[in-house]
């Protein structure tokens, strides 16, 4: 650890939670869904099937709290897409992250994600995974489209976009836990994540554009 | 004040979480709290026979009797509408009353891949099964289903009447006495009178259906748990609910009941089925099993296998029957001691526990006569479920499937119906099929070619006895599986955890294996390079 790295208080204890909650069950949701995609058999198609719905309508109503939290405080404006040093920060994971040059957009109180992760995390929160729970819903409740007059389209659709973002967001996991070791040391960024408090070297002056609030 | 919001946002989620894993309900909750699950008693004993009559004590019955007929005439005179009501009948016709050509029925021109058609009734041997003392040419054997099992009525009335003419009046009136002694035991019909004809269809005992055998006699609940003898005990007629005679159930070119009502909300429904006692939603409540009702019959998952008890006949090959061992006909047994080759039938195959075969199923079947022109390039559907998953009416049903091959007329491509029976000289006795074909043709009004040959045939039964306990129903995963689905077969439907989207999948593990791969290579870089992690 660098003597000069400041230590700033990044993930309030309900980010975090909600972090390791929403963890917690998408990868629950990962395992008995390819389960009953026919993958393999872990808890049998049955159970399978129970805990996948169950965890499913608990993942939902978490992200409810979620999105409440995030426009209460304001938080949301942490989502907004930029273009700004985008390429720069593209560049540095591609390129300058092996010539140990330093992180073009630096995390701030203000400013807790780089362009990159501004745009990944708003296509997840806004898009991926309310259509992944959308689909799931529509999954679920199959068997009262009748009754709703649904005929939109059949299960084999919505079976097809699940599948789909079910793949996509297992890559986003993929990439997401590599990322965290990409920071001064391989557990910085998890230790941020657990602790709340993310060490930055103070030099780099944040830019207007990059605050918040 | 904001760290407060916060932490109340938590405890609320986390809660809310808890809240729902505490509502979610296990598999096995209250199972007999569900509808239907025990039918509630008839008032009265419903395992022994009650009535209001002692035939024993009835003066018409009270004398000898010559013959068969003279018999009924004594029942006709109290019961006087019985004969008008069975002549109506299809136990008595043998025509369904769905088609108004006659053509459809064992006494018309239905075809089926057992014995083939009793040549309008002229194959003697079929007529066994008649209700009728002969056939349609006498009265109605009322003790068929309302006598004893133990006597074999018309024997004993064709014995009697043969010592009788001989002069052997010892033993004819000791046969007499039989008789007599018979007649006062009169009852409702039991399991063994129905068993009589629909366990021995085909020529044998579990020969035709794979779900009516001489097993359900004297079941146990694993066998059957409405007929087990240890449970509810059902005889025939507690679902084969009759009217005049006419007893509901049959399947022939009868719809489904269009309408899914039951017992339960109109006790006047005209079909019994699953659904009446039951209901639509039988399962626990909140069960995904209840959400299946619509598209998946209860037979399918409640009877896992059929013939569980007495192997049924799989496959009747007709074009190895004639062969002779030094000259002479033979018979061969094999597995469960059942005859694999009959030199007067053919070749054998009986099977046990036997998984059903599954088909969309309305509740009809078409049913080919001997008049429909069939395609002898495949194996032709001799009567096959009508049904698809668009079909509101149509369930995944279990079926027996009979297969074989039997004789077609090469020219005509129509099936053919020889005359088999011994009594008229039939191929039974003859081993000739070239003059058996053209007098069992002949019979039935249907030209013949005159050159013969065999073509592969498939025959289905639905499958609707022999309900397994609970514990048996076919579990979840033997359906929704990638490999060895019980539902591999059937297609127009997305089915969870059967189906796939092959190019989905391949370009899904193609993008996570490719995002797995980079990362990898991207840590390898920064290991390789002494990125910026050991200059810190």
């Amino acid at each position: 650890m660098s003597e000069n790295m400041k230590r700033i208080y990044l993930y309030t204890r309900y980010e975090r939670s909600w972090h390791w909650l929403q963890t917690a069950l998408i990868l629950i949701l990962m395992v008995t869904g390819f389960e009953v995609h026919g993958l393999y058999t872990l808890f049998g198609f049955e159970r399978a099937v129970d805990i996948h719905n169950v965890v499913g309508i608990g993942w939902l109503i978490a992200f409810a709290f979620f999105i409440f939290w995030i426009f209460t405080t304001g938080e949301w404006k942490q989502y907004v897409p930029t273009t700004k040093k985008l390429l720069s920060v593209i560049r540095f994971y591609g390129y300058g992250i092996f010539l140990g040059e330093p992180h073009p957009v630096p995390k701030r109180k203000e400013a807790k994600h780089n362009p990159l992760q501004r745009l990944t995390y708003l296509g997840l929160a806004a898009a991926l995974l309310p259509l992944q729970m959308a689909t799931g819903i529509l999954y679920w409740t199959y068997n009262y489209w009748e009754g709703w007059g649904f005929y939109l389209f059949s299960l084999d659709i919505v079976a097809l976009v699940h599948m789909a973002l079910a793949f996509a967001i297992l890559t986003f996991l993929i990439i997401h836990v590599y990322m965290t070791t990409t920071g001064h040391t391989v557990f910085a960024h998890v230790k941020a994540m657990i602790t709340g408090w993310e060490e930055v070297e103070p030099t780099v002056a944040i830019e207007e554009w990059e605050k918040a609030a | 004040m904001r760290t407060k919001l916060i932490q109340i946002s938590i405890a609320v989620c986390i809660l809310s979480v808890g809240l729902v894993l505490m509502l979610y309900r296990p598999l096995s909750a209250k199972p007999d709290e569900e509808t239907g699950r025990i039918l509630k008693p008839i008032p009265g004993n419903t395992t022994e026979s009650w009535t209001t009559a002692d035939h024993s004590k009835f003066e018409a019955l009270n004398r000898d009797f010559e013959t068969g007929a003279d018999l009924t005439k004594a029942c006709l005179s109290c019961h006087s509408e019985a004969e008008t009501q069975l002549h109506d009948s299809i136990h008595w016709t043998w025509l369904s009353p769905y088609d108004d050509t006659g053509d459809t029925g064992k006494a018309g021109y239905s075809v089926n891949n057992f014995c083939v058609s009793s040549n309008k009734m002229n194959d003697t041997d079929c007529n066994s099964c008649h209700i009728g003392w002969d056939a349609k040419n006498d009265g109605i054997n009322c003790l068929a289903c309302h006598g004893q099992t133990s006597i074999q009525w018309k024997d004993e009335f064709r014995d009697y009447s043969f010592f009788k003419e001989a002069g052997d009046l010892e033993i004819a009136s000791e046969i007499q006495q039989t008789i007599r002694e018979g007649v006062k035991v009169i009852k409702l019909p039991e399991r063994e009178n129905c068993g009589t004809c629909h366990f021995n269809g085909g020529g044998g005992e579990a020969v035709k259906h794979g779900d009516l055998d001489a097993s359900l006699i004297n079941p146990q609940k694993t066998l059957d748990v409405h007929m087990g003898v240890d449970g509810q005990n059902f005889r025939c007629t507690r679902c084969h609910t009759t009217m005049e005679h006419r007893i509901s159930g049959r399947v022939y070119s009868t719809p489904a009941s269009a309408h899914r009502k039951s017992l339960v909300e109109d006790d006047l429904v005209p079909k019994i089925m699953c659904e009446s006692c039951h209901t639509s939603e039988p399962h626990e409540q909140g069960h995904k099993a209840n959400d299946h009702t619509d598209k998946v019959a209860c037979q399918s998952c409640h009877i896992p296998e059929f013939a569980r008890e007495h192997p049924t006949l799989m496959w009747w090959d007709w074009s190895k029957a004639g062969q002779m061992k030094d000259g002479k006909p033979y018979v061969e047994k094999g597995e469960f001691h059942r005859y694999t080759y009959k030199s007067y039938k053919g070749e054998f195959k009986w099977e046990k526990d036997v998984v059903p075969e599954y088909y969309w199923y309305n509740g009809s079947l078409t049913t080919m006569t001997i008049k429909d022109t069939i395609d002898p390039e495949k194996p032709v559907r001799v009567s096959w479920p009508v049904g698809s998953p668009g079909d509101r009416d149509s369930r995944i049903f279990p079926f027996k499937v009979h297969r074989g091959k039997q004789p077609y007329d090469k020219k005509h491509n129509t099936l053919i119906a020889a005359l088999l029976s011994s009594d008229v000289d039939g191929y039974w006795k003859t081993y000739d099929w070239e003059s058996s074909i053209e007098r069992g043709m002949a019979l039935m009004d249907m030209p013949y070619s005159g050159e013969f040959g065999f073509v592969e045939t498939e025959y289905v039964y639905p499958t609707t006895h022999m309900v397994a306990p609970e514990e048996d129903a076919v579990s979840c995963s033997e359906c929704h599986a990638r490999s060895e689905s019980r539902l591999a077969n059937l297609s127009g439907f997305y089915m969870p955890g059967r189906d796939s989207f092959h190019l989905l999948d391949l370009g899904g593990w193609g993008v996570v294996i490719a995002a797995f791969a980079a990362v990898m290579l991207h840590a390898l870089g920064r290991i390789f390079k002494n990125g910026r992690k050991k200059e810190d």
